[in-house]
């Protein structure tokens, strides 16, 4: 792997370009190496691995022991990267991107906008593999945007990452996987949290037997079902939480929530929110590739065929950026899609993939059941009352629903120009899904007629001065 | 609000926020750093000015902006921290001349 830290040194042309270095860029990126063709991997983030290995490079072996087997096993995948031609360009935004036949390109080279250490580059591909992976589903509670405050997977990344454990108390709220192996690493680690505040609607487990007995065959069924022993044993529980709120003082949070009527709350130092993850799609959308709403997992995903392919044909998209499957079918989305990709443009014979295809179907076996169970209801799905919906603008939920009953407003785009809403640094990646939600619900339609803000590039904020000093390639390329 | 969990597997990084001396761990991000020094608040918002704190740790929410090196709005959570390096708290742009936008 060629590292790069400067984007004078890209290829102003590659054959494939790989946006996102977790599981599926990797095996992308792998594949594109193996069979010759010149592949860049472009990632925000310093080391590849995503955010499923995020730090995995660097842990020290008593923090590989504590996260488990899936998390160590990600140090093998990002070392099988070492010896490949692989141009990788670490801590790069990709702020944009062109598909073949737009903007006065050729059809078949598709252009990718970069920034990387305060330069912008343009550089071309033949074909392009989107692995921009998940995002987790807002949480838009009363108190959310408090210091104190964070998601879980933001936890779990500053554990990771540096190896930090919640100092004082800590609260897990929300519901899904997520929540539970955060506490399992925890308490493997010496952390108990305080409590978990579980949102699942109640029920959800009990009404489909059958399926639950399906997905506790699956590797996955094993490995939750050992955590879910193993924190309760230690760790109280509160069920079908409702009417969350968090208040903070110079002690610390309060948080508020309801249970079976009774109004509850604690103090405590660090509250960690999960309901999930989403597709992420920013790119995605700002390229114009065709979304779709996914109705059992209750989020948009890029509509695309059994390798990848988006609505553009020089853009496929593999991983949970295509639809929440996980790590394992992230790595066999990744292979399939890129190959697919190269046999295109004539670097690969025409073939299946029976070996990825496998893993993916395996992977793939009980997901269906994790959405069933874990996908929150529509109200936690939007802000309401006194909760911002929209954390960069500050925009309360109640002044929201008060404009919607004043003046018709016909969509999220709409909602954007009278409101602000989705239109701070973040660019409505915190606040999107919950506005769609809250139309539809005033509206009364569905979410998919409701649609989204319409995403253009720059996806990713970038400043004049960066634009200024748009790379040219080296000289001696 | 966190604590290591590990022994440092080689020479502190020394860097200061708001002019004061931390240290933190080749290999943090800023906002790990910042968040393991105690830190709560990296900066106050635009709009309200009330103070926020990391909170994605992924890129994607911006409630980590700080100012480094002389350079605001950059993202805590994406930069690695490294010796020498001035971060400084964002205050909400009435007080920067509304240079946030």
């Amino acid at each position: 792997m060629n590292r790069l830290d400067d984007l004078r040194r890209l290829r102003p042309l590659y054959d494939l370009a790989v946006i996102g270095a977790g599981p599926a860029g990797i095996a992308a990126a792998r594949v594109a190496a193996e069979a010759g063709a010149s592949v860049l991997l472009a990632d925000l983030g310093t080391a590849p691995g995503g955010q499923i290995w995020r730090g995995v490079t660097q842990a020290p072996a008593s923090r590989l022991a504590a996260l488990g087997a899936d998390y160590a096993r990600g140090h093998a995948a990002i070392a099988a990267l070492d010896a490949l031609a692989i141009d990788y360009m670490p801590q790069t935004a990709v702020w944009s991107l062109a598909p073949g036949g737009s903007g006065g390109l050729p059809e078949d080279l598709q252009e990718l906008g970069l920034r990387a250490h305060g330069a912008t580059r343009l550089i071309r591909a033949r074909r392009v593999v989107l692995a921009t992976g998940a995002l987790e589903r807002p949480m838009p509670l009363d108190g959310w945007t408090l210091p104190q405050v964070m998601t879980a997977g933001a936890g779990q990344i500053l554990l990771k990452s540096a190896g930090l454990l919640p100092s004082g108390k800590s609260v897990l709220i929300g519901s899904g996987p997520l929540l539970w192996l955060l506490a399992a690493q925890y308490l493997r680690l010496g952390h108990r949290p305080q409590m978990i505040l579980d949102t699942t609607p109640p029920g959800r487990l009990s009404r489909q037997p059958g399926q639950a007995l399906g997905f506790l065959a699956t590797g996955y069924g094993r490995k939750g079902l050992g955590l879910l022993a193993a924190v309760r044993a230690r760790v109280p529980l509160r069920s079908g939480v409702t009417g969350l709120r968090i208040a903070r003082d110079e002690t610390g949070l309060s948080v508020h929530w309801a249970e079976h009527g009774r109004a509850q709350h604690l103090r405590t130092d660090l509250a960690l929110l999960h309901q999930g993850v989403i597709p992420n799609l920013s790119l995605a959308r700002a390229a114009g590739c065709a979304i779709a709403w996914d109705a059992a997992q209750a989020a948009f995903r890029p509509v695309t065929g059994a390798a990848g392919q988006s609505s553009h044909p020089g853009l496929r998209i593999a991983g949970d950026g295509a639809g929440i499957a996980g790590a394992e079918a992230a790595l066999a989305s990744g292979e399939i899609a890129a190959a697919a990709a190269l046999a295109e443009i004539g670097l690969l014979p025409e073939a299946p993939r029976p070996g990825a295809e496998r893993r993916l179907a395996r992977a793939l076996r009980g997901r269906g059941f994790l959405d069933r169970v874990y996908t929150p209801p529509p109200e936690a799905r939007r802000a309401q009352g006194a909760a911002l919906a929209c954390r960069c603008e500050e925009i309360r939920a109640d002044t929201l629903d008060a404009l919607l009953h004043e003046i018709p407003v016909s969509g999220p785009n709409q909602l954007k120009s009278h409101t602000r809403c989705g239109m701070g640094p973040c660019q409505g990646r915190m606040c999107g899904p919950g506005i769609s939600e809250t139309l539809a619900a005033q509206q009364g339609r569905p979410v998919e007629e409701i649609g989204y803000f319409r995403l253009r590039s720059p996806v990713t904020p970038v400043t004049l001065a960066e634009l200024a000093r748009l790379a040219e390639p080296e000289a001696a390329e | 609000m966190f604590k290591r969990s590990d022994d440092p597997a080689s020479a502190p990084v020394r860097f200061t926020f708001d002019g004061r001396q931390m240290t933190a761990r080749a290999g943090d991000s800023v906002a790990a750093a910042l968040l393991a020094g105690g830190v709560t608040r990296f900066r106050d918002t635009p709009v309200g000015g009330a103070p926020r704190m990391a909170y994605c740790m992924m890129g994607v929410c911006f409630d980590c902006l700080v100012r480094i090196d002389g350079i605001p709005n950059r993202q805590a959570c994406l930069e690695p921290v490294t010796e020498g390096m001035a971060v400084e708290r964002q205050p909400a742009p009435a007080a920067t001349g509304g240079e946030l936008r």
